[in-house]
């Protein structure tokens, strides 16, 4: 349970990440009959209960047009519902990135603030599964570029349903990533339909004194897991999820590394102008003079995601290599 | 449906404006002060003018990066316009558009996309959404003819048809994409047959005449406020000027001087107009009334814009984002405008 749901004493429920997702949007389906849901087979990727549970005028089971259904959520949004868009897996965002980028990111600017685009686009990073580079992409840091969008990447089942259910109310357009390599991690989730995460604004997810992790989505696990080694051995370990990926919360980033002097990032995303090199670059410009030791990035290389098990394994970050980083700079 | 009398002088004065607004652009863009690519709608007026007119002014719309005449079209300010070409604080897009991107939603305008076949999945939506709210909104979907070629024609056109969206799809086909005509891009170059494969009619009217527009345009809007569906109209149309105003174009000329000539001589949308009001019985004394009524809500316009500041270096980020929502937790900030 996350530092803030403690201090609140919030009633909540153990649910799983996926489930959590589910009920998110039912709460803001009810809650709100200008939210629709849009996209392919909804049912197939877990969206089963909110099908059933709504018609057809709040569920749009659509073709397969990802380009042009993204397009009428976007005008549909600009005249006054707010759509759930889901493009399913985060590889079909390259289908959907032309209206995403140049019609619900720029609209509002580009008319002078006379529309606004309050709408959400989700997808799930779905990596780790062998099924092979088109269907495996990490890719929100090719969307962190964009100007005029919000981005979230929760790795809790309650910040999943907290940050759904805000990026739903915003008047911007938010894009949701979501690791399916937590989809079946319980978690407690509050039960009020009233609790938010606020979009913005990290989380400290362990304190500690030695060293900062910051770690995103799927990376958290292995980061856990490698704190508990560490912390057998006594070394200290800070744990920063920053939850929003756009607008990133640098304070929350900044002030830890004040008091550690060291950071690993680590995320599953490829290394080139990743969410870790742009947190080094903020680092390296707002605290360098903080740092004891060099920044340490662990990412996905440089390579596509193959197919073959013993090749996808080797991709991504895990607890041996975490634990490796951390001694590194120590 | 006809235009009746005061529709027919609303519709002259409408395709005036778009005219004369044009002409003075283009003077002013060669004069250096409107700066950026300017797209001239001369010669496609009427196309324009007959489609809006059908239109309720709560209706949707959107357009293209030929983007002058749609908001000029459905009755906007020619100010804010003539502004926003100078890129001025106080344009309709308080100078973040420029001369592709004139929408004004006051007018029901969502956007005039310069992404060829950007707008028609966002009209789309705006069907979508009128549906949804159970509103007898139709919305009106401005595109040319190279956009039929994008996937998103075939991918909207599809869903419109299967949900019964209330959208009029309007192609002002004016022969050529840039430089390149129809029959070197289409493989049927009847674009109005193309509307029986996704299941809906398809419509072919002379884009040059204002009141054969009209009809076509309002029947296939009472067709989307029955609830009956979208409709493809082609408007055969001609652009006078160049694809954008001083465009240099190397090698072999894509149209002969002699077409273009032929078209502004005899298939002046705004003459033909002008000649069958006269025919039907509307007095010289009252079209010159028009005509410099229009004039002078054009010079207006352009003193308004000249005179009109430029936007302040301290407001590059307005309009990037909306207000945060109001989150039940204190600590919460807004820490992108910090950035």
């Amino acid at each position: 349970m996350s530092a803030a749901m403690q201090g609140t004493h919030l009633a909540s429920a153990q649910m799983t990440y996926l489930e959590a997702i589910v009920q998110a949007q039912i709460e803001e389906l009810e809650r709100d009959e200008r939210v629709v849901m849009m996209g392919e087979d909804l049912a197939v990727y877990g969206d089963g209960k909110v099908v059933a549970r709504f018609g057809p005028d709040r569920i749009w089971s659509t073709p397969i047009s990802e380009t042009s259904f993204t397009g009428a959520g976007i005008g549909a949004a600009i005249t006054g519902l707010r759509p759930i868009v889901a493009l399913s897996i985060a590889s079909f965002m390259y289908l959907a990135a032309d209206p995403i980028i140049n019609q619900a990111a720029k609209l509002r600017y580009m008319t002078g603030g006379q529309v606004r685009v309050p709408i959400v686009f989700r997808c799930s990073l779905y990596y780790g599964r062998s099924i092979a580079a088109q269907h495996s992409d990490r890719p929100y840091p090719m969307f962190i570029n964009i100007p005029g969008l919000k981005i979230v990447c929760p790795a809790s089942a309650a910040d999943i349903k907290g940050l759904l259910k805000s990026a739903v109310r915003d008047d911007d357009p938010v894009m949701i990533f979501e690791d399916a390599r937590l989809w079946p991690v319980k978690g407690p989730v509050p039960t009020d339909r009233e609790w938010l995460v606020p979009i913005g604004k990290a989380e400290v997810k362990q304190a500690g004194t030695d060293v900062t992790i910051v770690a995103i989505a799927g990376a958290m696990r292995p980061s856990l897991e490698a704190a508990e080694v560490l912390k057998a051995e006594g070394i200290s370990v800070e744990i920063i999820d920053p939850r929003t990926l756009k607008p990133l919360d640098t304070e929350t980033i900044v002030n830890s590394v004040a008091k550690t002097g060291r950071l690993v990032i680590v995320e599953n995303a490829h290394r080139l102008c990743s969410l870790s090199s742009e947190i080094a670059a903020i680092v390296g410009e707002e605290a360098f003079g903080l740092l004891k030791k060099p920044i340490q990035r662990l990412t996905a290389p440089d390579v596509h995601v193959p197919f073959s098990p013993a090749l996808e394994k080797i991709m991504f970050p895990d607890r041996d290599k975490i634990v490796a980083a951390v001694k590194q700079i120590l | 449906m006809l235009l009746n009398q005061e529709q027919r002088l609303e519709a002259y004065r409408r395709m005036l404006r778009i005219r004369r607004f044009e002409e003075e652009g283009t003077r002013l863009y060669k004069a250096g002060k409107i700066p950026g690519a300017f797209h001239a709608s001369i010669g496609q007026e009427a196309t324009i003018v007959g489609a809006c007119m059908a239109l309720r002014d709560d209706d949707s719309m959107t357009g293209t990066h030929r983007s002058h005449g749609h908001p000029i079209g459905k009755g906007a300010e020619l100010s804010g316009l003539m502004a926003e070409l100078m890129g001025k604080q106080t344009g309709i897009c308080k100078g973040r558009g420029g001369s592709m991107h004139l929408a004004d939603n006051t007018v029901g305008i969502i956007g005039e996309s310069a992404i060829v076949g950007g707008g028609i999945p966002l009209a789309t939506g705006c069907a979508l959404s009128a549906k949804v709210r159970r509103t007898d909104q139709v919305s009106l979907c401005f595109f040319g003819d190279g956009a039929v070629n994008q996937g998103t024609f075939h991918e909207s056109l599809n869903m419109a048809a299967l949900w019964k969206l209330p959208v009029v799809y309007l192609c002002e086909n004016n022969g050529y994409a840039i430089t390149t005509s129809l029959a070197k891009s289409h493989g049927q170059p009847s674009i109005a047959k193309r509307a029986e494969a996704y299941g809906m009619p398809g419509v072919m009217v002379d884009g040059q005449d204002v009141r054969a527009v009209y009809e076509a345009a309002h029947a296939a809007v009472a067709r989307g406020r029955r609830g009956d569906g979208p409709t493809l109209i082609e408007a055969k149309t001609y652009r006078f000027d160049e694809h954008q105003v001083g465009l240099f174009i190397p090698g072999e000329p894509y149209r002969s001087p002699e077409e273009v000539g032929q078209h502004r001589q005899s298939r002046d949308p705004i003459l033909l107009f002008r000649s069958a009001l006269l025919g039907a019985g509307v007095s010289k004394a009252e079209l010159s009334s028009i005509e410099s009524e229009v004039q002078r809500g054009v010079d207006k316009a352009v003193q308004f814009a000249t005179s009109s500041p430029f936007p302040d270096p301290a407001t590059l980020c307005d309009y990037m984002y909306s207000e945060s929502i109001s989150y039940p937790d204190p600590y919460t900030k807004r820490c992108w405008e910090a950035r």
